[in-house]
């Protein structure tokens, strides 16, 4: 569920642009009365003091000091003192493991948009359709995606595993050549991780474009069927056109999510096979090098530059490809774009 | 792209549309054919983990891929009998319940001043809060750890509540904040009228008000709350505050032999969620659209 939470980069912009009060209404409006006045400080302070606080000591503080703990060789008691400058960056960014990872994460970024993209279009023009049960259906595919990862990747493991169900049943329907060492072959276990992560992750991108095709109005399609339009005429020329919003903002919860990779690895593979087969990625790197090496110093670098990452990724991405969608749409701030309507 | 205020609504209305269009079409027979395909491939790891949980280890040693012959429960019955199972489950429950309940409560209040009082640094307070969508917890993850045992939370549940609440405000506060926005001016000057305060309004109107959006939230908070990982792996050594994702991985290594046992707790630890999901199929996908779609 995590890439739920990552999806407004351009937040702070946007939203400061949209929600700035009209600054010079309120003293006109009540200039004498003290009493309100302060009473309505201690109301504000009341309300929001709790939830700033919470969120400032777990969310923005961290942050601020991973940038900080980078610069040290630090593991992780007293106070850091041994200053290594930029020593923690270079190592990491000259370490072939972890380029190994960033190629990786970008191959799942890559891989995650060919296959899940159409496979979930298809599905959900499939879905769309009028058919019987399609409310169940809809439910039934959306259970993976609903089950935590450690209980999909603890299931696929044992199924994928060398002995596991699915060379079995490769052997049982005369298909013994097909047999393979999903897990633990370099040359495979890359493509094994992304037929679990679609099919834990398709539900979520099926879903997400249903509710972008029930947005589109019945009348194109009779409109183009009248003109004698195919239907896939139709979809190409209507429907695909016509969903590329949500398939934009679909594209980049994947990406973000795909640069973010971690529990699912790190249950199958386990901390230190991924590297070897293959599907190591930045946060896995991470949590080898730093939390579990001690080293956190080293750990909140490599927690820098996975944020570096992402943040670079996502703002190519919002430049050039989100901008032409409404803007402030990811964030939900509905009050610039009302007014913008 | 409806506003998000239209989103808790759109999943109570879709469905009578659906009826009425659905009601007497069957479709071609291709569709159904590719929907059961489709089918069988989300389910069919689920049906294996939970008809794996029926049968012995020797079973799946001679074949991985069988039915359960004879059913045996005894693996079912041993995990319901262990306290491992129970004390993760409690665990699970607590954390879920108190990171939505404390989401809820935090995330309202922030979001009624954000959304209804007028006051210089209004807009910055919005962005502060929506600035933590960039940092997703794997980011943070590292000092995070560290921030926590600064406090002394490593191996108690609120060293993962308290994270998980703040983790869980941004996209709180900004679902939330245009739902209240969206309540009618004249309403609060008709309470302020009839004598209510600022905050009488907020308990008597603005809570009962805007429920369809705390509860989507809510349902988020929870779910991400139960299925977290890599928070409790961080926090979390003790087996006694162990939740549920971790009781599984380490139940799966401690037993790894025992592959029958494995797959029953398992499934069993699956079923709180998939109950859940039942429970709130619409909200949860009104919810999870309507946040994204904004």
């Amino acid at each position: 569920m995590s890439d739920s939470q990552v999806m407004a980069p351009e937040g702070p912009s946007a939203a400061g642009g949209g929600s700035t009060p009209p600054p010079a209404a309120q003293p006109a409006a009540e200039p004498s009365r003290r009493g309100a006045d302060w009473r309505k400080r201690a109301e504000i302070t009341l309300l929001t003091g709790p939830a700033i606080l919470v969120f400032l000591t777990f969310v923005i503080v961290p942050v601020v000091m991973a940038a900080y703990y980078g610069f040290f060789r630090w593991k992780g008691f007293g106070p850091p003192t041994d200053f290594a400058g930029l020593q923690n960056y270079v190592s990491i960014l000259t370490d072939p493991t972890f380029q190994d990872a960033v190629r990786h994460n970008f191959i799942i970024v890559v891989l995650s948009l060919v296959i899940q993209g159409p496979v979930a279009i298809l599905f959900a023009l499939l879905m769309n359709q009028k058919i019987r049960g399609r409310s169940v259906i809809r439910m039934l595919i959306f259970v993976p995606y609903v089950i935590s990862e450690v209980i999909v990747g603890t299931g696929w493991a044992l199924m994928m595993s060398d002995t596991g169900a699915v060379n079995t049943v490769l052997a049982k329907i005369g298909l013994e050549n097909l047999q393979q060492s999903w897990l633990a072959d370099p040359n495979i276990a890359m493509g094994t991780l992304m037929l679990i992560l679609t099919w834990k992750y398709v539900g979520f991108a099926v879903i997400l474009m249903l509710a972008g095709l029930q947005s589109i109005p019945e009348e194109l399609y009779e409109a183009a069927a009248i003109d004698g339009a195919s239907f896939w005429q139709q979809q190409f020329r209507i429907t695909l056109p016509l969903l590329g919003p949500t398939i934009r903002i679909w594209a980049f919860l994947s990406m973000i999510g795909a640069l973010q990779l971690f529990d699912l690895v790190n249950i199958i593979w386990g901390q230190y096979v991924a590297a070897t087969a293959g599907t190591s990625t930045m946060a896995t790197y991470m949590y080898l090098n730093g939390h579990l090496a001690g080293n956190y110093g080293f750990g909140s670098a490599v927690a820098v530059v996975l944020f570096m990452i992402s943040l670079v990724v996502a703002l190519f991405y919002q430049r050039f490809v989100l901008r032409r969608d409404t803007e402030g749409a990811v964030t939900g701030n509905s009050g610039r774009k009302r007014r913008k309507k | 792209m409806s506003a998000s205020t239209v989103s808790p609504t759109r999943p109570q209305t879709s469905p009578q549309v659906l009826r009425h269009s659905t009601a007497f079409a069957w479709g071609s027979p291709a569709t159904y054919l590719i929907a059961v395909v489709l089918i069988a491939a989300c389910m069919g790891p689920v049906l294996y983990i939970v008809l794996g949980g029926f049968r012995t280890n020797s079973q799946i040693t001679e074949d991985p891929s069988g039915l359960p012959s004879p059913w045996v429960t005894t693996n079912y019955t041993d995990v319901l009998a262990s306290s491992e199972f129970w004390v993760a489950m409690v665990n699970s429950t607590i954390s879920a319940l108190a990171t939505t309940v404390g989401t809820v409560v935090l995330g309202v209040m922030a979001s009624f001043v954000i959304a209804r009082y007028d006051f210089v640094g209004k807009g910055a307070m919005y962005s502060l809060f929506a600035a933590g969508l960039m940092f997703p917890m794997t980011v943070a993850i590292t000092p995070l750890y560290l921030m926590v045992r600064m406090l002394g939370l490593t191996n108690s549940l609120m060293g993962i509540i308290l994270p998980q609440i703040a983790f869980a405000l941004p996209v709180t506060i900004i679902i939330l904040v245009p739902f209240l926005r969206a309540i009618p001016q004249e309403l609060e000057e008709a309470a302020s009228i009839d004598g209510a305060s600022r905050l009488g309004f907020f308990w008597r109107m603005v809570v009962p008000l805007s429920m369809p959006g705390v509860i989507t939230v809510g349902i988020l908070a929870f779910i991400n709350a139960w299925n977290n990982y890599m928070l409790p792996l961080f926090i979390l050594s003790d087996p006694a505050t162990f939740t549920l994702p971790l009781g599984v991985a380490n139940f799966a290594s401690q037993y790894s032999v025992d592959t029958a046992r494995v797959l029953a707790f398992t499934s069993l630890s699956m079923i709180p969620a998939l109950l859940f999901f039942t429970l709130f199929e619409k909200r949860i996908v009104g919810g999870l659209t309507g946040a994204i779609k904004g």
